[in-house]
């Protein structure tokens, strides 16, 4: 009786580790599945230098038209992170020092608070924000470069302000201690002491914000607006990368769609890669102050 | 002991080494903290904005349909009748199947991950189930209309109209789009997120509990489920709740493959609408005052939703992981 | 002269690579309580997670040698098995945290499958019994285990080996975290334990070892120096080792 329950149990646990085994090979399947699409139908176009500088040359059939070129997305998704990813930079690294270093005012953990659920907004509800607010204040700027770099800085401001607070955590209070006490002013002692020894672990927040903004259409939906063209100026539209992707994604055309695959791989190894790099330094970063 | 002092500078008082105060603060001191201060303010500042001015553009439909507006299953622009029950019922659906979908798979794979597998696995394993979180939603929305659709529609839904056609569920002619594909799209894109916390959850259980059922005589899959899982039962289901919260959010995947129809969904195989997918279709066209309020509306209840449902979860998630342990996104 | 009911035979257990202890051979007498004693990291606990196959359980290790449990070689045997004949209490009191009093110690009932209620009680009433823990909580066994105090949640821990009904019971430093009346308690209750169990004690206390024990081992730097009765160890130990650290010469 013993023998039969027991070999019952243990085979129970068994069944328990394979299933679980399979869980995470079905959960992989997906991610595999998305890389291997993208590869076998847009690969081909990805070798082919001009795709990457060429624009969109005349409007021309859907049938008999050369494949175009993703330069402009390129260019335009480049300036959108660049310029989103200084200006979210500077606030979040800001306001999380705050929040972290100058507790005393009483603020930081409601900072900390928002900003933690305002990680949570839906990225679309960013994009209605700034669409509504220059609906109202000025129209003509509401499809521009402008607004869409508006509305991927208030994606990633929460993120960042989180990351780097996390990051902030790491560093111990005797380095801060120790700095004031030698009589360094406070602000010094943020800036020399504890960024400075937080910096990989911000640099990967901001990193890991870029990469998220990069991908983000919905905002750019009802700001960027997306375009055809190389960049014309901050009032005006502004290609992007995965704004190509979503209006060449329904199009008839095997052109179109080959050149919307060879988008998606692109952006997918950029921010994969991205991704994975920035979990290795904060890896190897874990592991250099001691581990969790 | 008297530490070493700059020149210019009067010593800390009392040589402890609190930041001075008040009248002790120089001017690139008090510059700074203005700087980052402001920065701070504004945070919070963002948030009530957003509020706001979602706020202020919905008052027009707000005024026109009041709180039946969260009940009516009517969005008939030529007639200006506006309800977001369709929208509401297809946001909380595909949450709801995404959900029911992801977690099984997400806490077989997190406790695998954790108690079973060999330990060289662990964390490639991990941070391969992490970039699946990592995949833009347009990029999702795309391969879904090309592989994951028809898949459904030739494949699985016609299996599924055989066998459980029975449960009144899976009704329609399945042509792909629909709820339920949008469902599985999402839950693709959260099953990471579950993972994810629910891994650091059970990692956060001390060694010792599991250590006491297996000195019992305790099977390894009946010490973690014994000692361990209720242990770490509130961060589970803050990990749960975190997931539902990004599949309420999540705008391109969705759009791309529910079919895109103002309606309450009225099987699985319906078409439907969600909130967000809405607010991508429908706020650019040509539309009149009222309709444009009335999608700021719907916006508006989605930010409510999405709003209760992350503070929920991230309160459990921080009630166990005791830190605000690491990025929930 | 009472029989060895556990067997140690060369025994040999490594740490990612390296020894912590190495070609170990002691035998436990059978209903008699054996300590261990030697200074700390000479691998007493390691040795005593290897008496119940915990060792294993933690990555990058492995145990050579043999440990015979009445004959049977317990590296051969089921370690679920072996587990349930051999319990452990540890030196940090670690009840289930979620579960109460009562659920605590039917736990490895539960586990077996027994789940007729009253012989459940019964059992779970006896082992709090025979930890001494009954009169304490007889009011409140379905409280939460956390209400006890340390002294108390670590008889509780005990309790619930012994609802296992093991033969051997393990104890490693259980008394390291508690105060001197909570450990008195648990000595008088190790020294009644012996009637009915094989007792092996890990204490980093001489004085301990020398009110509970009947046998005492000296490890030292992960090998045995010396065994023997405990009046032999501590009143004419026969390696000199021994008698520096009897004495207190380092430790």
């Amino acid at each position: 009786m013993i023998f039969d329950r027991d070999s019952r149990r243990k085979a129970f646990s068994h069944a328990i580790t394979v299933l679980g085994g399979l869980s995470v090979l079905v959960v992989l399947i997906p991610l595999a599945s998305v890389l291997y699409t993208a590869a076998v139908r847009g690969g081909a176009v990805l070798l082919n230098p001009a795709f990457y500088t060429a624009g969109n040359p005349l409007p021309c059939s859907s049938i008999s038209c050369q494949t175009v070129g993703i330069g402009p997305d390129i260019e335009g998704t480049a300036i959108l992170l660049g310029l989103s990813g200084a200006i979210s930079t500077a606030v979040g690294v800001s306001a999380a020092i705050f929040a972290s270093e100058y507790r005393t005012y009483g603020l930081g953990r409601a900072i900390s608070f928002t900003a933690d659920v305002l990680t949570g907004v839906p990225s679309i509800i960013m994009g209605v924000f700034i669409y509504s607010f220059f609906v109202l204040y000025d129209p003509t700027l509401a499809f521009s470069a402008t607004t869409g770099t508006l509305a991927l800085s208030i994606l990633m401001i929460p993120i960042v302000v989180r990351t780097t607070e996390e990051a902030l955590h790491t560093v111990p209070n005797s380095l801060r201690e120790a700095a004031l006490a030698l009589g360094m002013p406070k602000w010094r002692t943020t800036v020399r002491v504890v960024l400075a020894t937080a910096f990989p672990g911000i640099l990967t927040g901001i990193l890991l914000a870029m990469m998220r903004a990069a991908g983000e259409a919905a905002p750019l939906l009802l700001t960027g607006f997306g375009s055809r063209l190389f960049f014309q100026g901050m009032n005006v539209p502004i290609a992007a990368l995965p704004l190509l992707i979503y209006n060449y994604a329904e199009s008839g055309s095997p052109n179109f769609l080959k050149v919307a695959w060879g988008a998606t791989l692109l952006l997918m190894i950029l921010v994969l890669t991205a991704n994975v790099l920035s979990r290795l330094s904060i890896q190897r970063m874990v592991r250099r102050m001691g581990g969790r | 002991m008297v530490p070493p002092t700059p020149s210019s500078r009067s010593p800390l008082p009392g040589g402890s080494a609190k930041r001075p105060r008040g009248s002790r603060q120089t001017w690139p001191d008090r510059l700074f903290l203005g700087l980052v201060g402001t920065a701070g303010v504004s945070v919070l500042f963002l948030a009530l904005a957003l509020v706001g001015v979602l706020y202020d553009a919905a008052t027009p439909s707000v005024r026109a349909f009041g709180p039946n507006f969260l009940v009516g299953y009517t969005w008939n622009p030529a007639a200006g009748v506006y309800g977001d029950l369709p929208f509401v019922a297809g946001t909380l659906l595909t949450g709801a199947i995404a959900v029911l979908i992801a977690v099984p798979l997400a806490l077989g794979a997190s406790i695998f991950l954790t108690t079973q597998a060999p330990f060289w696995m662990r964390r490639p394993v991990g941070t391969a189930i992490e970039l699946l979180a990592a995949v833009p939603s347009v990029i999702y929305g795309f391969w879904g209309i090309f592989v994951l659709v028809p898949l459904m529609r030739y494949t699985v839904e016609p299996v599924l109209r055989i066998y459980l056609g029975w449960t009144g569920l899976f009704g329609g002619t399945p042509i792909g789009t629909d709820v339920l594909t949008a469902s599985v799209i999402l839950a693709v894109m959260i099953v990471p997120t579950i993972t994810a916390v629910s891994r650091d959850t059970l990692s956060a259980v001390p060694a010792a509990q599991k250590e006491a059922a297996l000195s019992l005589g305790a099977t390894d899959w009946e010490a973690t489920r014994y000692a361990m899982i209720p242990y770490a039962r509130a961060g589970i289901v803050g990990a749960i709740i975190l997931g539902l919260g990004r599949a309420i959010g999540e705008t391109m995947a969705v759009t791309m493959t529910i079919g895109n129809i103002d309606k309450v969904p009225v099987s699985l195989f319906s078409q439907g609408q969600t909130i967000a997918s809405l607010i991508a279709n429908e706020l650019l066209n040509e539309t009149g005052p009222l309709q444009y309020a009335a999608i700021l509306e719907a916006g508006l209840v989605l930010l409510a939703i999405s709003l209760v449902v992350n503070v929920a979860a991230r309160l459990l998630v921080w009630k166990v992981l005791r830190v605000s342990g690491g990025i929930i996104e | 002269m009472s029989s060895a009911k556990l067997t140690v035979d060369h025994l040999t257990a490594f740490y990612g690579g390296k020894p912590a202890i190495s070609e170990v051979s002691v035998e436990f007498p059978e209903r008699a309580v054996t300590a261990i004693i030697g200074p700390s990291g000479c691998g007493k606990s390691t040795f005593i997670r290897c008496l119940n196959r915990l060792h294993e359980t933690v990555p990058h290790t492995k145990v050579e040698g043999h440990v015979f449990l009445d004959g049977e070689d317990i590296y051969e045997l089921d370690p679920v098995r072996v587990r349930r004949r051999i319990g452990m209490v540890f030196q940090k009191p670690n009840p289930f945290i979620t579960m109460s009093i009562y659920g605590n110690v039917s736990a490895p009932l539960r586990l077996n499958g027994r789940h007729n209620r009253e012989v459940t009680d019964a059992a779970v009433v006896k082992s709090l019994q025979q930890a001494a823990l009954w009169d304490e909580v007889k009011d409140r066994i379905e409280a939460p285990a956390t209400s006890l105090s340390g002294g108390q949640q670590q008889r509780l821990c005990i309790a619930r080996a012994l609802a296992a009904n093991p033969e051997v019971l393990l104890m490693d430093e259980p008394c390291s975290a508690l105060d001197p009346i909570a450990t008195a308690k648990i000595e008088d209750l190790v020294k009644r334990l012996k009637e009915q169990y094989t007792v092996v004690i890990v204490t980093h206390n001489m004085q301990q070892a020398a009110r509970v024990a009947d046998f005492t081992a000296f490890l030292y730097l992960g090998k045995l120096v010396e065994f023997g009765p405990t009046e032999d160890i501590f009143e004419k130990p026969t390696q000199s080792l021994t008698e520096a650290y009897i004495t207190g010469r380092f430790g």
